[in-house]
């Protein structure tokens, strides 16, 4: 079922593909900050519990550069460190920055409703001050910003029109979701709390709810686990399960899936290398695999993976030759 | 503005009432009102539309247009040292009306206009006629910035050098049109005639119901068309291109806006390559083949090679592409020296040299201080006049001499007789006004008018223009950086 006319080949500049790439991760990158300090703040047991709040400079690997400019961890430093800090290339305010300027360079390419939403969005971020963060909006501007990036979803879903850029954008936010997932998953077994060690993983069920519901998967994995939590089944169900929209293992299938279209469709051969990694990193991706490696073994294969998801983005870059 | 006894009954429906109550032009001529013409029913019915609002709901809607100005991001960009700030255009709401029979006369100059000019760029590239019958003097051709040495003896397909322009044309107090600029380079503002089509019929569209306003979407698929006129022969599906200088350039907004309305790609510098005398631009799937480029560049930053060196917008080797016939340009190079000031001044004559036509569209009165006559006049009419230096644009030793003191007109007095070839001059104009919203209510302000003609076999002109409007109570500049905006210009069928 071929819906393209192949009257003549519609081509997409290198350029724009990587800009496509860029502007789904931002936006996604938005999402996923959102839900982390969301969450964190419905989780952590005061303002000032610094366990939790330092858990997210953890993830993003920037702790060195939080610790230089904030003393402490609270809902206020890392708020702000997250939401405000146009220093800080991990921000909210950072990564709208940029997505805006990649969509500016893709205008003539997106639809003018993913334009126009996105620089509205851009908008009322580039707006927020240190008082509008404060812990009696904190939950509304990450509910807000949630809103904003699941709006920028259904509008890129409803109007985007489904060629190759598409097909580049989809990969873009699939590697970053992927990204984010396991970055997610690595606060509760490796950073977090090192007064516990990995394997007595039996941790307060309030972190596990609190991952889960991060990640918009609580109630998915109440479905399929409906006792309690056991650490390697979070961890099965955020790498392997392919049901779940966040999970690595179903990212990757639909990187696989648009990857393969822009190979078939529109002759992209080169991305042969970036599938042979990807079919690679598929294989590890299963219930058993991830469920054999036990606690102490998950951190390191984590890690493994963020270098193949950045491999991957590699690959496709590399194939566009710029 | 007299008023004859048989119009008497009609034109008095278009005395100023309501929210237009207080409006008052004054001694320019009005848009809206027509003085002294036979009233328009569309203008008539328009204006009563108009003056039927609150002007409460003509600032709402001028709140709501303002916001999605900013919203969309139809802006331009102003850079300071560590800002950046978007800036829209200002958007007056109240539409610059253009009858039927205006629009027969504007086309019809224009077409008249471009077609002299591009006869003019083929003569002074090729045998130089004009020059040697002495209606233009050598030197202002030859020594002219625009004039570009690289196109002696290049044919470009048609003949058309000027594939996109925009004439500037003002409208004295006597309600006669006259052309106060070419613009044969690289002319922008056609965005904002569909961006501000687009935002009328958002905030307003009750005000056009009925009335018969002629489409501005067709611009384009027409510059598409005439992009694919003037591909390299034998290609059968043209790849055509914008040539932009990426997303900091104020234009930026209306180099998307000539893509998508196109269906082609934006391309910068970075994105093309010439290999084999073939231009290619970069694309996933490896090298594809660009058969006409629309630059949005200056001829300065086009090739490295050729012109300026240190360029990084433009494409190495893009002109010798371009004179092996390989690729098109839009519009060709060299085509500056011919919308230049000193050139202007000979319009109207190379007009009649090329076409035996008056022309349809006359100059502002302009005359050339070169030529004894209009030295002396000049001279005596200092204090009247406004006197421009031909060599260089940019109002840099400007003489407006309504407004310069007895030692300013004494001193320019001096520099004019001591090179009197440097200069032209001009009455001040008394541009015409149209009802424009302002903080004292709707208030007559400047315009001016800036139609779109594209020319790739032959020449069509967008129905329709940018008219810029000076915000600022009796200012006459329109210019966006000194406080101007724009209108939606309504052709009536």
């Amino acid at each position: 079922m071929d819906t393209l006319p192949k009257q003549r080949a519609i081509h997409l500049i290198a350029r724009h593909a990587e800009s496509t790439l860029w502007l789904a991760r931002y936006m996604e990158r938005i999402e996923n900050t959102a839900r982390i300090l969301d969450v964190t703040n419905t989780f952590a047991r005061d303002a000032d519990d610094t366990q939790n709040w330092l858990s997210i400079p953890r993830i993003n690997g920037d702790l060195r550069e939080f610790t230089r400019k904030h003393p402490q961890a609270t809902q206020r430093s890392v708020g702000e460190f997250y939401l405000l800090d146009s220093e800080n290339p991990s921000s909210v305010q950072s990564c709208i920055a940029c997505a805006r300027e990649n969509a500016r360079t893709l205008r003539a390419l997106i639809s003018t409703e993913m334009w126009l939403q996105i620089n509205v969005f851009h908008g009322y971020i580039k707006a927020l001050t240190p008082s509008s963060i404060t812990a009696d909006h904190f939950t509304n501007v990450c509910a807000t910003l949630k809103e904003g990036t699941q709006e920028h979803t259904g509008v890129t879903e409803g109007t985007f029109y489904r060629d190759q850029a598409w097909h580049f954008y989809m990969i873009g936010r699939s590697l970053e979701r992927a990204d984010q997932t396991t970055r997610l998953l690595d606060t509760r077994f490796h950073s977090l709390a090192p007064q516990f060690t990995a394997s007595d993983a039996d941790l307060d069920a309030g972190h596990w709810n609190a991952l889960l519901r991060a990640a918009a998967g609580y109630h998915a994995y109440r479905r399929e686990h409906p006792n309690g939590y056991v650490p390697m089944e979070v961890a099965g169900f955020l790498l392997a399960n392919t049901a779940f929209p966040r999970s690595v293992g179903l990212n990757l299938g639909q990187i696989g899936w648009h990857m393969t279209q822009l190979r078939t469709r529109y002759g992209l051969r080169r991305l042969s290398k970036a599938l042979e990694r990807l079919e690679d990193l598929n294989a590890a991706m299963t219930y058993p695999n991830v469920l054999q490696l036990g606690a102490d073994k998950l951190s390191p294969f984590l890690d493994f993976v963020q270098g193949q998801i950045a491999g991957l983005h590699g690959d496709v870059v590399e194939t566009l030759g710029l | 503005m007299a008023v004859g006894a048989s119009q008497s009954q009609s034109q008095s429906s278009l005395q100023p009432h309501g929210v237009m109550q207080g409006y008052d032009p004054g001694p320019f001529f009005c848009e809206m009102l027509r003085q002294g013409s036979d009233p328009d029913p569309s203008l008539t019915l328009l204006l009563s539309r108009l003056a039927a609002l609150p002007i409460e709901s003509l600032r709402q809607r001028a709140t709501e247009a303002e916001r999605d100005l900013l919203e969309r991001g139809i802006t331009f960009t102003v850079y300071s040292d560590a800002t950046a700030i978007d800036r829209i255009l200002p958007f007056d709401l109240i539409p610059r009306v253009i009858t039927a029979q205006e629009w027969a006369q504007l086309e019809t100059g224009v077409i008249q206009r471009v077609r002299a000019l591009n006869m003019f760029l083929y003569d002074i590239y090729h045998e130089r006629t004009i020059l040697k019958d002495g209606i233009v003097p050598e030197q202002l051709v030859l020594g002219n910035s625009g004039y570009c040495e690289a196109m002696v003896g290049f044919d470009v397909p048609f003949n058309t050098y000027v594939h996109i322009c925009g004439t500037d044309i003002v409208r004295d107090e006597e309600g006669t049109f006259r052309v106060l600029e070419d613009n044969a380079r690289t002319p922008s503002g056609v965005a904002y005639v569909v961006e501000n089509r687009h935002m009328s019929m958002r905030v307003f569209s009750d005000l056009m119901t009925g009335l018969r306003v002629r489409s501005v979407d067709e611009y384009g698929l027409r510059l598409h068309n005439a992009m694919a006129d003037i591909a390299p022969a034998g290609v059968a599906d043209p790849q055509v291109v914008v040539l932009s200088p990426g997303i900091f350039n104020s234009a930026y907004f209306e180099h998307v806006f000539l893509a998508r309305e196109m269906g082609i790609p934006l391309v910068e510098g970075r994105d093309l390559t010439v290999e084999n005398g073939k231009v290619w631009m970069h694309t996933t799937a490896g090298q594809a083949p660009v058969h006409t480029i629309y630059r949005r560049i200056g001829d300065d930053f086009l090739d490295p090679d050729m012109f300026n060196p240190d360029s990084m917008l433009g494409v190495r080797g893009l002109i010798e592409a371009w004179r092996k016939g390989n690729v098109a340009i839009a519009n060709a190079v060299g085509t500056g020296v011919a919308d230049d000031k000193a050139i202007y001044a000979y319009m109207p004559r190379i007009i009649k040299y090329y076409l035996s036509e008056e022309p349809i569209l006359p100059n502002v009165d302009t005359r050339i201080c070169a030529e004894p006559d209009a030295l002396a006049y000049t001279l005596d009419h200092l204090h009247e006049l406004v006197v421009k230096p031909v060599a260089e644009s940019g109002g840099y030793g400007l003489l407006i001499g309504p407004h310069a003191s007895k030692a300013q007109l004494e001193e320019f007095r001096t520099l004019l007789k001591a090179d009197p070839s440097n200069y032209i001059s001009q009455p001040t104009l008394k541009l015409s006004v149209s009802p424009t919203l302002t903080e004292d209510g709707v208030r007559p302000r400047h315009i001016d008018l800036r139609p779109f003609a594209v020319t790739g076999k032959d020449t069509w002109v967008l129905p329709g223009g940018l008219t810029r409007v000076a915000l600022r109570a009796g200012t006459l500049v329109v210019n966006s950086s000194q406080g101007g905006g724009s209108k939606d210009t309504w052709v009536l069928a």
